[in-house]
């Protein structure tokens, strides 16, 4: 997809030689490294994507190359960065404060805090024009709406004068790349710049930042988690694991002749289109919804009346031993859908019956027994079990609340650590002393307690690196393959919802665009929202498992 | 995904994947040496107040009209006032009534708000009613406020107390508030309520231990700013009955006198700004310790 | 813009109500018979009768609340038991020293604190930081009266510099004004410097951990560009919450400062008042001073909206 035959230049615009880089601690105690040894290139209007999971030490590479590491916790401690030649590592504040926005930039990941809230936008990246160049305002001006443009935003004299709070979050990341490439640097780097967005805006974004690059030859930094993301856009990769490089190589060579056993690992766990081979469920009903609706009227005293149609009229059905993927991107209705289900909130209208028992109207008190036959596992494990409270309370505690006398309880709390692949000792530990993929497991092992008929899994595998998500993947899968669980799958991610649904539904704007089974969905879709994301979805040509492209695919 | 990546640059510094235990950090603030200073300053006061009627000291009561006004000496080694009376003792007489109205007013601020602030942060409805109110005290200046309702009610120990903790308990309802408000957000709430958890169970398993360590920073903070209330107040007159010997009343006694003896309200002032000076900053070293994130700003 | 100033204007409704309620009831309180209590114990029963129906005592506690609002809403906060004089003339005539501490004191702290917080934040950690940080703690644990009674000591007495007591009007010149007011706004003013400087220097340090400074940083823009075009202006509202916060402590901190000082002040007014047992004045003191506080809150919110443009809607 990238032409890196615009190559001209014989010396790489960026040389990371053998870069270290460590914790600030005490004095005396020896260093601990977050990067250790990295090193590669990247020349001209080339795209080298560093991929790797939490704790690889990608982002703090991309940091150091423009020297925004924290002085107070981290510091490079050997090798060397040149950008044209020159030691990044070796300048002063000044010279580098000079090459920033003109030599090299950054694009970060959350749009959403990366601008001032109390300034426009247009005065912000006048900052960058007046900082670096010599230019007068009217000629600043023209600049900084040449540049909104190329960005494709609309209504450019509107927008330059906006405050961030007033533009969506993927226009808030098309003004930061303005920032960034408006004196047109050499490098470009960018960390995560799509993760916080929506896949269709985050198509746009890679789009935009393609061209971009084409025009001014401009060499790019990726720093990414997603393979799929880069798929699409790498011409190299490299692959960290713990701070040390793992493997570089050209995009073929990594996904489809990957040398080392760790970057085979990784690039096989990754959730590809593909559906699975599977048969649509054939058992009996077990929740079944019809005009489900939520409806959030805000009354100011001096604002029009407004109202939020976060659910419009959804109806599905669920089977015994079924996965549905629920799939929209947000302020699709999604979660709020999950959550009426499992009555944490409450629909405004509509019917959910659960093996013939209506729930949507049932009381609190009518609706306590039937909270057990349906669990939620939450998406962030880290604030999803109570840091205070040891893991084995935790897990007995829905129990508890249903009479099971304590002992049982624990029982069956060590069986459950074991069907999630976890040790019994687990039950006295705290939960910061596991990972994100533990903590998950025990929070699958803590909704499983209840024996649900139903288990809501409400972005579950989200929050995860790509190589526990297919871990924690296939143990939903064996659940419900050994119980009778049926399951309910939110995620915004179709690549995920590939992996293991029967059927998908997609949602838009709270209400369902299409539904059916999940190959026909995924590889014949009907409706146009479908179509568009599947055709957002970043990677949908490689099929990853398997280690090559996809066949071409029917749509 | 790592959140921690986000603090890397920036200042904020790397957040630990693994949360260190509080306990630790908690002994490792508290050994700093200005803090260690405090403690000690502290404890001493406390211990002589506490044993002040075991320390051999002159009566702090007794009237000596022929030793009145004396400076400092090696028999009163705080002088006398205008009645002839021991000013040590008196001070430290004093402490007693001080740190008991400090910790008095800690618990009387500190209980109910807990309450209240749990139940507006809790349930909708009460919000709405409890804030208003909790405003509405909050807007009277608080000694004010302090000064009316022992005037109102007379002035004892009890009263006084109760005076100094109503103004300093809204604040504490509008701490706990807002921590229970942003504590209900959290999934595991929302996992304990579809776990069946009782709203009594969850209350105190899953919210209320997590404002305890606030609370008892504030507490301290409310310890310290009740001492210097009722100083204020009683050196106005309008606090303590005379026969106290409450630090505010010593250096009230003490006013007239003041071109002659100015010790009279400097030394027993002295002794009042180092207590209240010891329990802030033992406050801010347990905040320190138990909100890391806000000790690398604060 | 303007709907947000009505708002905020209506929000304050309950609170002055609430405000109200709590004042009346304060005094309806007291232990006793008010209007023996006015009449003193040599009343007859037909005086005291009078004296009730005159004041309402004999109507309902909503009744007379209601009657009062009434007065207080056509500005009559009743008349002083002692003097005799409408409460209101008496707040006139001795408004002057409290607003002139009052103001001279939120100006000296506003101006030296705020600075000096921000530039502790810029120098974070090193030994002017902790200097100031030190003197921060020092300076809200020492009571007011300890701090102006050495200042009295060393710079009255011992040094003759300044006048050890007392309130000149501007009418008897400048410079008698500012002397007589020096002493007491700098005793006041060290505990309010202590506080609004922590404060400063912690919100500072807050936004500097801010995604957006890292934004900024990366532009390649100067340290102190990133602090006086950044950190600042997202610092300001929580420093200007604190200062309209800190407006009730320093209604506390006029009141001793009066009587340390001997000014002839509203703070000195409000003892003299509870000595003796005044209760119009008071109460009427007390729906004063917090109409005040809530009014300088109000004029706060509306600030915030200056300053932040997510507070406009």
């Amino acid at each position: 997809m990238n032409d890196s035959t615009m190559n001209d230049s014989t010396m790489p615009v960026l040389q990371v030689q053998e870069l270290s880089v460590a914790l600030v601690g005490a004095p005396g105690d020896a260093p601990r490294h977050v990067v250790e040894g990295i090193s590669f290139d990247i020349r001209a209007g080339e795209t080298l994507c560093v991929v790797g999971e939490s704790g690889s030490g990608k982002s703090v590479t991309s940091f150091s190359v423009m020297g925004l590491l924290a002085p107070d916790a981290l510091r490079p401690s050997a090798g060397r960065i040149l950008l044209d030649g020159e030691d990044v590592l070796a300048c002063t504040p000044e010279r580098l404060r000079e090459l920033r926005a003109t030599r090299m930039s950054m694009v970060f990941q959350e749009p959403m805090t990366a601008l001032n809230p109390v300034r426009t936008v247009g005065w912000q990246i006048d900052e960058v024009l007046r900082a670096h160049s010599g230019m007068d305002a009217a000629a600043r001006k023209r600049k900084i709406l040449d540049m909104l443009e190329s960005v494709r935003l609309p209504d450019v004299e509107r927008i330059y004068q906006s405050y961030p709070h007033q533009l969506s979050g993927g226009q808030r990341q098309r003004i930061v790349i303005c920032m960034a490439l408006i004196l047109n640097p050499k490098l470009l780097i960018a960390d995560e710049p799509t993760t916080a967005l929506d896949v269709t805006t985050q198509k746009q974004i890679l789009a935009l930042i393609q061209e971009l690059q084409r025009s001014h030859n401009t060499a790019v930094l990726f720093i990414t988690h997603d393979f799929g993301v880069v798929a699409e856009i790498a011409d190299r990769i490299a692959v960290m694991n713990r701070g040390k490089l793992v493997e570089v190589g050209t995009r073929d060579e990594i996904l489809a002749r990957p040398k080392e056993a760790y970057t085979r690992m990784l690039v096989s766990s990754v959730p590809g289109l593909a559906p699975a081979a599977r048969q649509a469920a054939e058992g009996d009903p077990v929740l079944v919804v019809k005009g489900l609706q939520k409806t959030y009227a805000e009354r100011g005293l001096f604002k029009a009346k407004r109202t939020v149609h976060a659910v419009r009229d959804v109806s599905f059905t669920l089977r015994k031993k079924e996965i549905v993927g629920i799939v929209g991107e947000s302020g699709s209705g999604k979660s709020t859908l999950a959550r009426c289900i499992a009555r944490l909130i409450d629909p405004s209208s509509g019917s959910v019956r659960l093996d013939g028992t209506e729930i949507a109207t049932a009381t609190k008190r009518e609706f306590h027994p039937v909270r057990k036959r349906i669990q939620v596992v939450f998406q962030d494990p880290y604030r999803s079990l109570n840091a205070r409270i040891r893991v084995g309370d935790s897990i007995v505690e829905g129990m508890r609340n249903f009479g099971v006398p304590e002992d049982e309880a624990r029982a069956r709390a060590v069986e459950l650590l074991d069907i999630v692949g976890l040790e019994a000792d687990t039950m006295d530990r705290y939960p910061h002393q596991f990972s994100g993929g533990q903590r998950q497991r025990i929070c699958i092992a803590r909704a499983l307690a209840l024996r649900p008929d139903i288990l809501i899994a409400d972005e579950a595998v989200s929050a995860l690196d790509v190589s526990v998500q297919a871990q924690v993947l296939e143990l939903i899968e064996d659940i419900r393959a050994r119980t009778d669980t049926a399951v309910l799958f939110i995620t915004h991610d179709l690549r995920v919802a590939a992996q293991i649904c029967n059927s998908i539904v997609v949602m838009k704007s709270g209400q369902i665009v299409e539904a059916g089974d999940a190959a026909a969905v995924l590889t014949r879709p009907q409706d146009g929202y479908t179509r568009q994301l599947l055709d957002a979805a970043p990677g949908r040509h490689w099929d990853f498992k398997r280690f090559r492209r996809m066949e071409a695919a029917a749509s | 995904m790592s959140t921690s990546i986000h603090s890397i640059a920036g200042g904020a510094g790397i957040t630990p994947a693994i949360r260190k235990r509080p306990r630790s950090a908690l002994v490792r603030t508290l050994s700093t040496w200005p803090v260690m200073a405090a403690l000690a300053m502290l404890a001493v006061i406390v211990l002589a107040a506490m044993s002040a009627n075991l320390l051999g000291l002159a009566d702090p009561m007794s009237i000596n009209p022929m030793e009145r006004l004396k400076g400092i000496s090696a028999e009163h080694w705080f002088g006398t006032d205008a009645y002839g009376r021991d000013v040590l003792s008196r001070v430290i007489h004093g402490a007693r009534i001080s740190l008991m109205i400090g910790a008095g007013t800690a618990i009387a601020a500190l209980i109910p708000g807990l309450v209240l602030g749990v139940i507006a942060g809790y349930f909708r409805a009460a919000d709405m009613v409890i804030m208003r109110i909790m405003d509405g005290i909050m807007s009277v200046p608080s000694i004010l406020l302090a000064i009316a309702l022992v005037a109102v009610t007379g002035a004892s120990l009890l009263t006084v107390l109760i005076a100094i903790a109503v103004p300093e308990f809204p604040r504490v309802v509008r701490l706990v508030r807002g921590l229970i408000l942003s504590l209900r957000d959290e999934p595991y709430v929302e996992a304990a309520i579809s776990l069946g958890t009782p709203t009594r169970v969850l209350m105190m398993r899953h919210l209320v231990p997590n404002t305890v360590a606030p609370l008892i920073v504030q507490g301290t903070f409310i310890f310290a700013s009740a001492m210097l209330s009722e100083a204020i107040m009683s050196f106005l007159g309008v606090g303590m009955p005379p026969e106290f010997p409450s630090w505010g009343n010593v250096i009230a006694e003490g006013r007239m006198y003041f071109q002659v003896r100015p010790e009279l309200i400097l030394l027993p002032g002295l002794f009042l700004a180092l207590t209240v000076l010891s329990v802030n900053m033992l406050g801010d070293a347990m905040r320190d310790a138990l909100d890391p994130k806000m000790a690398r700003r604060v | 813009m303007l709907r947000y100033i009505l708002k905020r204007i209506l929000a304050t409704v309950p609170v002055v109500l609430t405000v109200a309620v709590l004042v009346f009831c304060l005094l309806r309180l007291t232990p006793g018979d008010p209007a023996l209590i006015l009449a003193g114990d040599a009343a007859t029963e037909t005086q005291l009768a009078q004296i009730r129906e005159h004041m309402g005592l004999d109507r309902s506690l909503a009744t007379q609340f209601m009657l009062w609002g009434g007065q207080v809403l056509q500005g009559d906060l009743g008349t002083s038991l002692h003097s005799g004089t409408p409460v209101t003339a008496m707040i006139g005539s001795r408004v002057g020293p409290s607003l002139a501490l009052a103001l001279s004191t939120i100006l000296l702290s506003t101006l030296i604190a705020v600075p000096l917080g921000v530039f502790s934040a810029w120098r974070r950690g090193t030994r002017a930081d902790r200097a100031v940080m030190a003197f921060s703690v020092l300076g809200f644990s020492v009571p007011i009266f300890v701090t102006g009674y050495a200042l009295i000591l060393l710079f009255a007495m011992k040094l003759g510099w300044l006048p050890v007591q007392g309130y000149k009007s501007p009418s008897a010149g400048l410079v008698a004004f500012g002397t007589h007011l020096l002493l007491p706004t700098i005793a006041l003013s060290t505990g309010f410097v202590a506080l609004i400087a922590r404060i400063a220097r912690s919100s500072v340090l807050e936004v500097m951990g801010e995604d957006f400074i890292r934004t900024a940083r990366a532009k390649g823009i100067t340290e102190r560009a990133v602090m006086m075009a950044h950190a600042l202006r997202n610092a300001a509202v929580p420093i200007i919450t604190v200062i309209g916060v800190s407006i009730a402590l320093l209604i506390s901190g006029v009141v001793v400062t009066e009587s340390v000082f001997n000014l002839p002040g509203l703070g000195r007014l409000v003892v003299e008042s509870v000595l003796a047992r005044d209760y119009p004045l008071i109460q009427g003191l007390i729906l004063l001073f917090s109409l005040v506080y809530i009014g300088v809150n109000l004029t706060i919110d509306v600030l915030y909206s200056v300053f932040d443009p997510r507070i406009r809607y």
